[in-house]
């Protein structure tokens, strides 16, 4: 008997393609890495898989933020087993919402080796989440507090701008970002994070991204929350809401660029407004 | 100007021998480098890219987290990679054209089966890329080839990015791949009959059109996409020279376009539809002095044209793109006769079909399975008195690849895979001809 050769070549396809779906189910994987179940959860279990695929070179097999990359890096790597963030809505020292990771990971983080992994599904990046989240027992144990709330912003005016520059002086924002923002404060060569490496304040000159957002209202939330895990405080108890808004315009003022920048038009960006 | 004579056999050997130059290149892990980032992150299965790594390419080779211009890297980073595959291959060719007594030209033809096997080297690829300065990327590589050792340029081109801030709008310019559908460059397999698309190269016998679009093409592009990469398009003004340097043909010039659209499908993945076309200008013959062709006297220019439309689909593991063409050539060029001179009696411009289906299964980001089918199929031949079936054309490809590492400095991979081509009528006495490869090596990058 003579099978064709084409009807041959299209069921060898056509299998592949039966078992390709077959053992995508059983697996519940994309284009993650086939990781053992254990006793995570089908979300957590898909982001396994792909935090080996994407993240693990940087933030290590166990989320320490000892990945192979990690001697290359500065800032280094976050270690999620820490439950340390930087970029929240919520309270200082609390956990964040999984929003707020998930507009971190879509964003990436500026001035850092963290891409924006807003190529990635939108279900990628959640299942991504939910696996960062199972390093830190924090994550079982605590709620995250409740997003705090953003006023509407008051319209810029040169008067804001002078009592935002007032607050920058009398907060002593300047002893690590230095009198004219530009990071050189007399105490910023002695700072470091809460993992004892070397930081830098921002040098508010540049750009118009900041690590958590670029908008208005990332820099008045970034004020008002701190950055954890870095010797940037949280204002929310020492100023007002108003005052707030007012350095959020005096900063605004120092950046010559802001505005200009192509990249302020940049995906991941804009999904973190308004949180 | 008669450039190749219109021989049967003249298929065998655009096969064996043409292909043997094309050479998967893109696969940098000077990039990884760079940005610290595995191979798994940009290549679904190294060397064919998942979204991240095409946003990244798209986006200029930039990741647009503000470590791109090169003053981020220390001063020691050189953006340079390396790619090469020592492999051993076999290669089977049925029915080939030889002389009956071999040194003697004039003994007359007969069919003969050759098969050659052993341990061999492509050339090498040296790829340097990135960013020149914020916004502004390039790619350059320049390439050896094993047998002779010329160097050759294999890409160099510059690009603008995000011109007005905008993604929609980046321009590149020098010598470049076209933004195909299906990467040629970054093709899954590699040997002398599965290494390539039959969609790209294919011709008729006898068929001289000087164009194969999976060769990197010398000209100017508009390019952009969506911020999210689902919609992506691209339109190139070329030189009709098939990538060739120094203006062999003259002054005339190929226009190419490419419009996708992606959609994401709940638990699927990313899915996505597109359309192309290719149409070009070719001369049919060269002015002469004292009978040699003067170069760049193009004269007698003729059309050709290529259209297909495509879909890629993932699911789970396992994706598949399946894409159809429609191309014709001038009957001038299809018939190798200068467009002042008679034509052959029943020359006709030929037009075929041709389909492709390639399906990966992605076990994990170290595991691929890759298969293909493609066929061609005449719907008229460049001569009346062709068989209508004569120059059908049925490839299939079936390797794996699996990569016993996966880190940002390097990549290796161990490569298997068979591939066979069955031309329909093209022997001397008129029957079919297949040519088998099968293939194995090391495929490594760093
Ligand atoms: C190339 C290295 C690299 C890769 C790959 C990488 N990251 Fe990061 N990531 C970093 C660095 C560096 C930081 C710390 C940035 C900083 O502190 O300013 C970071 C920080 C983070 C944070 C902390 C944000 C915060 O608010 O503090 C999260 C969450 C995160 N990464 C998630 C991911 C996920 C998920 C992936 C994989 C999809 C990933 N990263 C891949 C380098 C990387
Ligand atoms: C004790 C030192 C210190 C003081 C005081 C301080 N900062 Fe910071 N600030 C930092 C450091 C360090 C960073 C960088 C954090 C990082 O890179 O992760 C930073 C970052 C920032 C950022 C960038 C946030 C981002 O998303 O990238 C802004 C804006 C900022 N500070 C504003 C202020 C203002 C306004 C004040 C006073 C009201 C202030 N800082 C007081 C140390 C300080």
């Amino acid at each position: 008997m003579r099978i064709r050769p084409q009807i041959l070549y299209c069921s060898i396809l056509l299998i592949s393609l039966a078992t390709g779906v077959a053992s995508a189910q059983n697996a519940g994987a994309s284009s993650g890495y086939p990781v053992a179940q254990g006793k995570l959860t089908e979300p957590e279990h898909r982001g396994k898989g792909l935090y080996r695929r994407y993240c693990v070179g940087c933030h290590g097999v166990r989320g320490d933020g000892n990945g192979e990359n990690a001697p290359y890096l500065d800032p280094k790597p976050r270690d999620f087993t820490q439950a340390t963030f930087k970029c929240r809505s919520t309270a200082s020292g609390s956990l964040p919402l999984d929003s707020d990771l998930y507009a971190t990971i879509t964003r990436g983080i500026h001035a850092s080796g963290m891409p924006s992994w807003n190529p990635l599904p939108s279900r990628d990046r959640s299942d991504l989440i939910a696996y960062i989240k199972t390093f830190s027992p924090r994550f079982h144990e605590e709620q995250p507090g409740p997003a705090l709330p953003i006023p509407a912003e008051p319209p810029a005016s040169a008067e804001s701008t002078q009592r935002g520059a007032a607050v920058f002086q009398d907060m002593n924002c300047w002893s690590c970002h230095g009198k004219d923002g530009r990071g050189n404060g007399p105490s910023a060569h002695t700072l470091t994070d809460s993992r004892g490496y070397p930081i830098t304040p921002y040098d508010l000159t540049t750009g118009s991204r900041f690590k958590c957002g670029e908008s208005d209202r990332d820099l008045f939330r970034d004020l008002m929350t701190g950055l954890d895990g870095t010797p940037m405080p949280s204002f929310t108890d020492a100023l007002k809401p108003d005052q707030l808004w007012d350095v959020v315009h005096y900063i605004r003022s120092l950046q010559t660029n802001h505005g200009q920048d192509g990249e302020a038009a940049m995906v991941g960006s804009k999904t973190e407004t308004g949180k | 100007m008669s450039i190749v004579t219109n021989k049967l056999g003249a298929l065998a050997l655009l096969l064996g021998a043409t292909l043997a130059l094309v050479q998967p290149a893109q696969a940098i892990p000077a990039f990884a480098r760079k940005y610290g980032l595995p191979c798994s992150a940009c290549h679904e299965a190294w060397p064919k890219l998942n979204s991240f790594g095409q946003t990244f390419k798209d986006e200029g080779y930039q990741l647009n987290n503000d470590r791109d211009a090169p003053f981020y890297q220390n001063p020691a980073y050189w953006p340079v990679a390396m790619r090469i595959t020592p492999h051993w291959h076999f290669e089977g060719n049925s029915r080939v054209a030889s002389d009956v007594v071999p040194g003697d030209g004039t003994s007359g033809q007969q069919q003969s089966t050759i098969n050659a096997s052993g341990f061999d080297l492509p050339g090498i690829d040296i790829l340097t890329g990135g960013t020149l300065a914020k916004n502004i990327s390039f790619l350059l590589v320049p390439s050896i080839e094993s047998d002779s050792g010329t160097i050759s340029f294999e890409s160099a081109w510059v690009r603008l990015d995000r011109l007005h801030g905008s993604p929609w709008l980046n321009f590149k310019f020098g010598k470049f791949e076209l933004d195909l559908p299906i990467s040629e460059k970054r093709i899954m397999t590699l040997s002398n009959n599965g290494g390539f698309y039959q969609l790209y190269h294919f011709l008729p016998p006898g068929d001289v059109t000087p164009t194969s679009m999976g060769d990197n093409q010398l000209g100017a592009e508009l390019l952009g996409h969506s911020a999210d990469d689902h919609t992506r398009y691209a339109l190139s003004l070329l030189s009709s020279s098939d990538g060739e340097l120094g203006l062999p043909g003259g002054r005339s010039y190929d226009g190419y376009f490419h419009l996708s659209q992606a959609f994401l499908l709940p638990h699927l993945g990313l899915q996505r539809v597109g359309a192309y076309g290719y149409v070009g200008l070719a001369p049919t013959f060269l002015l002469t002095s004292d009978g040699v062709p003067i170069p760049g006297s193009g004269r007698g220019n003729r059309s050709f044209y290529r259209a297909g439309a495509y879909a890629s689909f993932y699911l789970g593991r396992f994706d598949f793109t399946g894409l159809v063409q429609r191309a014709s050539d001038n009957v001038f060029l299809a018939n190798a006769t200068a467009a002042n001179q008679t034509l052959p009696d029943g020359a006709q411009s030929p037009v075929w079909n041709t389909g492709t289906l390639e399906a990966h299964y992605t076990y994990s980001p170290q595991l691929v399975f890759i298969g293909r089918y493609e066929l061609v199929r005449m719907t008229r031949q460049a001569l009346a008195t062709n068989p209508g079936d004569f120059a059908n054309l049925d490839a299939f490809t079936l390797g794996y690849r699996y990569y016993p590492f996966m880190h940002s400095r390097a990549g290796l991979a161990w490569h298997q895979e068979v591939a066979t081509v069955r031309s329909k009528l093209t022997s001397l006495n008129g029957q079919d001809q297949r040519s088998t490869s099968v293939f194995m090596g090391f495929d490594f990058a760093f």
